[in-house]
């Protein structure tokens, strides 16, 4: 059996989670402060990946990415890189898809911490990113662990917009999802099989971590 | 050492105008719920930004709304002591302490000499909700002076305790409060409580602060119906200015005043404790009728009625060794002395 699907889902979900991490948190962080319609606006627009079919989310990526398009032109002219049917590319789906989670967790974690602890800082002395780094983050843990392990799961298991963005090439972009699809589509139900019982162990056990996360978010611990 | 603050801000439904120094020592800030009392700390620490005005502290503006000064709280140097103490809970006793100390080469020494002061040694290694209630808020003392400010702020430190804790914590912070050279503003709604610990006091009425007095001022000689109510006051009438003395037309009688009755009067208040039993045909006595009276620990609140008239309620407090001589009568002759009936002026509301 050869892995490399395997090995291509989880370093393109461990890539996009890492980047949606930190975008989510910033976007948490400083969207609260926005005024009420500004605040409602963004967060609709960063909330649709989550709503929207992934293939079109793929087909927004394509506008944007694609080799004629302004994003992806510039990159091929400048740096002379080609953003779509890369391995690469599916960083770009699997990181649409999987912010809005990352984001929501990292907003309902800020929301509920206490706002009297960062004040108290303030007046201590400590600058706003101490406070960040110090107080707020590890007070919101829980909440915002929980949402970049949703976010690894989502990410890993991307389909719709990976296979419009990066397509399905063996041993260069095949991803496991993809994977799955294509040995389904070609009559190899043995070999999808084996792909869907590898599916379902990741997916189960990250389920089991996130589970695990919960009940110790709820003891305070 | 001291600490000006003169400031507004709109607040909702209300203006908050605030304006007094404090002096070192401390001056308690007395009003009502929702009257603007944190929110007038909230701007002193700098969390809050007044519309106007200013606020200097040894005469170097924190704020300046025409010079344009807006120090960030962590400039400002001022120590605040939350409602709940607002202890970092992820962090023990020491690291919270550590917390308020920026300089590394400081750090170890300023921390220990705080957990000896306070006594926090054995509590040192454990979190926030490991230890008792009277070890938080010595943890909270203790983290804030450990950051060595010019002024601090306490916010209705005690008022979510219960009476034995209270009285065990007031005496801590009192303690800490003689060590301290710099202004303090003691914020509460409990007047006993600033009576205890601060020798002067600035009420702040539904967003309005009243001018600074003493505490003994307070109670002899509140200078508006909020002041006397926030002061322990319980009796108000509606009041006439009749020459020397008040008409007080719910009560139907006058009464005669120590001191020349100012021709804007409009209320009269009556403490509970200057009302007192007396003979018929004494000065400004009159027959009432016992409706209640109220046992407490040591005292008794009796509620009486003018007999014969359909007049609001008088309170009267007695010793219950007093009452208990008098065995109990169901009618007695209530009188009150010329100069212990406080007036006001008419545009003060109702209280």
């Amino acid at each position: 059996m050869d892995w490399y699907p395997l090995l291509n889902s989880l370093r393109i979900a461990a890539i996009s989670t890492a980047a949606v991490f930190f975008l989510g948190l910033a976007a948490a962080y400083y969207i609260a402060k926005l005024p009420r319609l500004a605040k409602g606006l963004l967060d609709a627009v960063l909330t649709l990946p989550l709503v929207l079919p992934p293939t079109v989310t793929g087909w927004l990526l394509l506008l944007l990415l694609g080799p004629k398009r302004p994003l992806g032109a510039w990159a091929r002219e400048a740096l002379g890189l080609r953003l779509v049917m890369t391995w690469q590319s599916a960083i770009f789906a699997a990181a649409a898809v999987a912010f809005p989670l990352m984001y929501r967790a990292a907003r309902g974690a800020f929301e509920s911490f206490d706002e009297t602890l960062a004040e108290a800082g303030r007046t201590l002395g400590r600058s706003d990113a101490w406070i960040f780094w110090r107080v707020r983050m590890p007070c919101c843990r829980h909440g915002i662990l929980a949402g970049a392990v949703l976010a690894f799961a989502r990410a890993l298991g991307e389909y719709g917009a990976t296979s419009m963005v990066a397509g399905y090439t063996p041993g260069r972009t095949a991803t496991v999802s993809t994977t799955v699809y294509q040995l389904w589509r070609t009559g190899d139900t043995a070999g999808a099989f084996q792909w869907v019982l590898v599916n379902l162990a990741i997916s189960a056990a990250f389920l089991l971590a996130l589970n695990l996360l919960e009940t110790r978010r709820k003891g305070g611990a | 050492m001291s600490l000006l603050v003169d400031m507004e801000k709109r607040l909702g439904d209300f203006n908050l105008r605030v304006q007094f120094e404090a002096e070192a020592g401390a001056l308690a800030l007395l009003g009502a719920s929702g009257c603007g009392k944190s929110v007038t700390l909230r701007c002193i620490a700098g969390i809050l930004t007044p519309d106007r005005g200013k606020i200097l502290l040894d005469g170097t503006a924190l704020f300046d709304s025409v010079a344009r000064i807006n120090l960030p709280p962590q400039k400002r140097r001022v120590g605040y002591l939350f409602q709940e103490y607002a202890l970092f809970p992820h962090m023990t006793v020491r690291q919270n302490i550590a917390a308020a100390v920026r300089d590394r080469s400081l750090r170890h020494t300023a921390v220990e000499g705080q957990l000896r002061r306070f006594r926090l040694e054995d509590a040192a290694e454990l979190l926030p909700r490991q230890i008792s209630g009277g070890q938080r808020q010595r943890a909270a003392l203790a983290r804030m002076l450990a950051a060595e400010p010019r002024a601090i702020l306490l916010d209705e430190p005690l008022s979510a305790l219960d009476s034995f804790l209270r009285q065990q914590l007031e005496t801590e912070l009192t303690e800490v409060l003689e060590g301290f050279s710099g202004p303090a503003v003691w914020v509460t709604h409990d007047r006993g409580e600033a009576f205890r610990n601060c020798r002067r006091v600035c009420v702040l009425d539904r967003g309005v602060s009243q001018p600074v007095s003493s505490m003994e001022a307070l109670l002899a000689r509140p200078a508006t119906a909020a002041a006397a109510r926030l002061s322990g006051c319980e009796n108000f009438f509606q009041a006439v200015p009749a020459e020397n003395a008040v008409f007080l037309p719910e009560w139907g009688a006058a009464f005669r005043c120590g001191s020349p009755v100012p021709e804007d009067t409009g209320l009269a208040g009556i403490r509970a404790r200057h009302v007192r039993p007396t003979k018929a045909g004494a000065e400004n006595a009159f027959p009432c009728v016992v409706i209640r009276a109220v046992e407490d620990v040591s005292s008794v609140t009796v509620l009486l009625k003018r007999e014969g008239t359909d007049a609001p309620l008088l309170r009267m407090e007695l010793d219950k060794a007093l009452w208990t001589a008098m065995g109990g009568p169901s009618h007695i002759t209530a009188a009150v002395n010329p100069e212990d009936i406080l007036l006001f002026p008419r545009e003060a509301e109702n209280p």
